[in-house]
Formats: structure tokens, C-alpha cells, sequence
């Protein structure tokens, strides 16, 4: 399948002389949700502002739905709805207009079906005539989701989406997400929650210092650049480990009930046979065995690391 | 041509026109009685015709082409500024519309208020003065005109503006010294010979001298110059709006 966006050698450095993408090349593919994760200042909101238009890149070049978007950018923005990350609105203005007025600005005709099935979605109909300075945080944030999806997008930017928000409605944001993926809009979000992005995302892209470090399927990332934790609960405590197990990453609970072995699920041989041969030879007893996944955040941290 | 975003621009600003009436209409109004009073009455009452037209009515072309300036000024620069200011105007930037339609909207919602603020203070005017029009097509190039130019100075100024104390600056320090100086409660020929040389200096001198032409006949300058002048001022804002478009100068990073 052709990816809907397209990245090549994308690059930009401010005028302050800040470089904050450096060179990025990757596709998106329609339909997806994809995860873009980084630290603060990795490069994720500049590379949304460019496909979207609020920034000028300095070099490369970025195809949407097949338009470029420098010379074709009405082709190429009428296809992206963008929820920013700051939350701002006109105060004074109601929310039916707002969304009216978003769509009128992408050119469409109004439809105001359409936007009442988007305030319907959002939870968000009854609240219609509401000026936006009486919204909670929560509501605004849906507002902007509302007018973003005024024109019917095809792509979706949500730019940390859950940022400050409270756990009920960073739940609520996810179902919403989860929604318009059903609906075939492809979705990419940024977040510094990485487990919103083990939760939510298809693929995962780390960003950091302007260039792409990853880009994988998040059920794969987890499992090639996940280490996993083997605990053994044994049926009789040790004072110590025998001499001839001793090995990297394998470690006694303080109360000589447990062993834990750390492993790599890259390796070739995980050890965890020869491990449990060498039980058996010492003769310790093995009362239950447990592995444990190791979380996405530590992937990333270990990966950000490796590439300074 | 993205008809439907500069319709949509073009609405959204009259609402907010519509949605203070008070501001946006009576406090001209109010201003207009004021002038009256002070100028019309008070003042007005010790001076004598001026080339052959009652104060009262002589300072009407003025008192209107203040008003417009003023208006145009701060409507369109508030217009842009605002959206830059709430941090909205991301919506504009990511929209597939054209700085050209951003303009069309923006700037033709300010000159429209502009213009129905004007025929406000002319009405308000007809209750003090007998004020007919001499030409008036000309009145209304004049005033159409002149509300373009100047909403489209102000919507540039609303780029540049960083805050509000800059966006003040301008309508505050430079537009409403050049209209008191420009002749708009007096003729320059009233002035000592010196100082009528030095008043033939301020452009807005041209566009008030211009309008009075179109009301009674008379002017300070030939007609032709005033057009000249109308014509600088619309050519420098589209050249410096032309070249906002071409760098996306303070909008697009």
C-alpha cells in the first residue's frame, strides 16, 4: 500500500540557528494510528507544523495523499485536521460557530449534519451553543479535536493530546482516537506517555535531537528491543548462589527466595535453558517460574541513550 | 480561489462587529457629538465660513476621514493580532487558503465597518448641519478607498505587532497627529505660508482635501494629487503585503 504521507531528508533549522529536524525519511501509512515519542524539544511538534503548514521547511520534501506540500498545499492541507498542543480558542466565540468557521476555512460547503455527528461523537452536542470560555480544559480539547475533524480529514495530527489531562478523560480521548482509526482517518499523535503509545499506537516512531532513531510495530518493538525478567521462585531459600551459575544479570533476593535473571529477547540464546539445566545440577529446587515484559519507556530510554 | 475561507473570514469579523454594537457603533457616534459640541458649537460659533461652507459642515469631511482612519486601523489590526495573540491562528496558517484570501477576508470586513461607521457619523452630522455632497461618487471612491488602504495598513501592522502597546502605537502616535495636522478641522491655506509648505508634507493632508473636494467643491490640493496620494497608500500596503506573502514574515516560522 502507498504510504498517505511521505517524508524525504526533511530538515529545519530556525532562524535562531536551532536545528530541530535534521534529515528525517519515513512513510505513513493510511489508516494507521502512529506514535511519534521523543523528549521535549526531540523535533515531533516541528515536524507536525511543517506537514501542516505553520512551518517552512528548510530542506527535503513531504508528500500528503501524493501532493507536495509546499506547491500543492491546498491539495495537500485539505486532506489533515490539526489539534494542537496548546489549548487555544476565541474566548467569546460558541462552539457550533467555531466548528462552522473551521470548516469554512478549509472551503467546505456547510454541512451542519456532518458537524453535529462530530459533537455527537465528542460528547460535545449539548454543550453546542456554550461560549468557549465556560468549557472546562477537557471540553476545549475536544472542541479543537471537533474543529479539526469539521472538514472530514483523512490524517489526523493530534499533537499531545493528553498532555494535562486527568486519567477518566485521557481514557475518553483514546476511545475517540480508537473511533475515528475504525473509521479508516490514519492518526498521528505525539506523546510523552509512552504507555499511551504501547496502548493506542500500530507503529512507533522515536524521535530525538531531530532524527529519526526507530520506526517499528509497536508489538514488535516491545518484543525485539524489549528485555524480559525471568524470576525463579525456589522451593528452598539460599544463603548464595553456587559458584558455577554466576552470570550476567542473574541476581538473589535479598531473602535467598527468589532468583531473577535478566535477558535480552535479542540475544540468540537467552541462557534460560542452560540457567535452569544448572538448577537441576546443583540441585535447587524450582517451586514456580514468571517472566515480565519489560515496559516501553524502558526501550526508549535505552535507546535515546544509545544514540548520544 | 477559496471562496467559501474568505466568505467565512469575511463573516466571522462582522460578527464580532455585531456582537458589540455599542463599541462598535455608538462610541463614534458619541465622539462625532462631541466634536460638534466642542468645535461646532463652542468654537464653530467665533469662526466664520471657511471658503464659503459653515464650520460646522466644513470639519464634517474631516471628523469622518479621522473616524475611518482610526477605525480601519485598529479593526484590522486588532483583527489579525487577535487570532496571534489567542494562539488561534493556527487555524488560518494550517488552512488550504492563500495569504491573498486571508487578506480579502480580514481586510475587507475592517474597510466594510470603516465605511458604515462613516455613514453613521454622516447621518449623526445631517442633525447638526446642512451637509449636502457635491460629488458623490467621488465621496464614496474616496472613503471606499481610503478604508481599503488603511485596513491594509492595519492588518500589516497586526503581523508586525508583537504586543498591545505596539499595536496601539501607530493609530495613537502617528495616524491621529497626521489627521489634526492634515487639515481636517481647518484649511492648510488658514495656515501661515511656512507651516501650509510643511502641512503639504502629510499624505493624509491629500486624502482629507480629496473627501472635502467630493463634499463642496474646494480643496487644498488638486484632486488629482489627493488621487495620487489614495494611490501611494494602496500601493505601498499591497507591496508590503506582497512581500509578507512571499516570506510568510512573523507568521510562519
Amino acid at each position: 500500500m502507498l504510504p498517505i504521507i511521505e517524508v524525504r531528508d526533511l530538515s529545519k533549522t530556525y532562524a535562531s540557528g536551532v536545528q530541530a529536524l535534521a534529515g528525517v525519511t519515513f512513510g505513513i501509512r493510511e489508516g494507521e494510528i502512529l506514535a511519534l515519542l521523543g523528549p521535549n524539544g526531540a523535533g515531533k511538534t516541528t515536524f507536525i507544523s511543517i506537514l501542516c503548514g505553520l512551518v517552512t521547511p528548510s530542506g527535503g520534501r513531504a508528500l500528503v495523499g501524493g501532493h507536495d506540500i509546499v506547491r500543492d498545499y491546498r491539495a495537500a492541507r485539505a486532506l489533515i485536521g490539526l489539534v494542537p498542543q496548546e489549548i487555544a480558542v476565541e474566548p467569546f466565540e460558541r462552539v457550533m460557530d467555531t466548528l462552522r468557521f473551521s470548516r469554512g476555512l478549509f472551503g467546505r460547503r456547510p454541512d451542519d449534519v456532518h458537524l453535529e455527528r462530530v459533537l455527537r461523537s465528542l460528547a460535545l452536542w449539548d454543550k453546542r451553543d456554550a461560549r468557549l470560555n465556560e468549557l472546562s480544559g477537557g471540553m476545549k480539547r475536544r472542541v479543537l479535536i471537533g474543529k479539526a475533524l469539521s472538514h472530514g480529514p483523512r490524517i489526523l495530527f493530534l499533537d499531545e493530546p493528553t498532555a494535562g489531562v486527568d486519567v477518566t478523560l485521557r481514557r475518553e480521548m483514546w476511545a475517540v482516537v480508537r473511533e475515528l482509526r475504525a473509521s479508516g482517518v490514519t492518526i498521528i499523535l505525539t506523546t510523552h506517555y509512552l504507555e499511551e503509545a504501547e496502548e493506542m499506537a500500530d507503529r512507533i516512531g522515536i524521535i530525538d535531537r531531530g532524527r529519526l532513531l526507530l520506526l517499528e510495530d509497536t508489538p514488535k518493538l516491545m518484543r525485539e528491543f524489549g528485555r524480559k525478567r525471568l524470576t525463579v521462585e525456589l522451593a528452598e531459600p539460599l544463603a548464595a548462589l553456587p559458584a558455577g551459575l554466576a552470570q550476567d544479570g542473574l541476581a538473589l533476593s535479598p531473602d535467598g527466595g527468589h532468583v531473577s535473571y535478566d535477558y535480552d529477547t535479542r540475544a540468540d540464546r537467552s541462557g534460560i535453558a542452560r540457567l535452569l539445566a544448572g538448577f537441576a545440577a546443583a540441585g535447587i529446587a524450582v517451586r514456580d517460574l514468571e517472566t515480565e515484559q519489560s515496559s516501553l519507556e524502558e526501550v526508549f530510554l535505552r535507546l535515546v541513550e544509545e544514540a548520544r | 480561489m477559496n471562496w467559501q475561507a474568505v466568505r467565512t473570514i469575511f463573516r466571522h469579523e462582522m460578527a464580532r462587529f455585531w456582537r458589540t454594537p455599542w463599541e462598535s457603533l455608538a462610541s463614534p457616534v458619541v465622539s462625532t457629538v462631541l466634536y460638534f459640541v466642542v468645535f461646532g458649537a463652542a468654537i464653530g460659533g467665533r469662526i466664520q465660513d471657511v471658503e464659503g461652507v459653515s464650520y460646522g459642515a466644513f470639519i464634517v469631511p474631516g471628523l469622518i476621514m479621522l473616524t475611518v482612519l482610526q477605525q480601519s486601523l485598529s479593526n484590522a489590526s486588532f483583527g489579525i493580532f487577535f487570532p496571534k495573540f489567542a494562539g488561534t491562528i493556527y487555524e488560518i496558517l494550517a488552512a488550504p487558503v492563500s495569504f491573498v484570501e486571508v487578506v480579502m477576508g480580514y481586510v475587507g470586513a475592517a474597510a466594510l465597518k470603516s465605511v458604515i461607521i462613516a455613514a453613521v457619523i454622516y447621518l449623526t452630522a445631517l442633525f447638526f448641519v446642512d451637509l449636502p455632497i457635491a460629488h458623490p461618487l467621488w465621496a464614496a471612491a474616496f472613503l471606499i478607498l481610503t478604508a481599503f488602504g488603511f485596513s491594509l495598513m492595519g492588518f500589516l501592522m497586526g503581523i508586525w505587532a508583537k504586543d498591545w502597546q505596539q499595536l496601539q502605537f501607530v493609530p495613537l502616535m502617528v495616524i491621529t497627529p497626521l489627521v489634526f495636522l492634515g487639515g481636517a478641522f481647518y484649511s492648510a491655506s488658514m495656515l501661515p505660508p511656512f507651516w501650509e509648505a510643511v502641512a503639504h508634507l502629510n499624505p493624509v493632508l491629500y486624502l482629507v482635501s480629496g473627501f472635502r473636494w467630493a463634499f463642496f467643491g474646494q480643496a487644498d490640493v488638486p484632486v488629482a494629487a489627493s488621487l495620487a496620494a489614495l494611490a501611494i497608500f494602496l500601493g505601498l500596503g499591497l507591496a508590503a503585503a506582497w512581500a509578507i506573502f512571499r516570506t510568510g514574515w512573523r507568521l510562519r516560522a
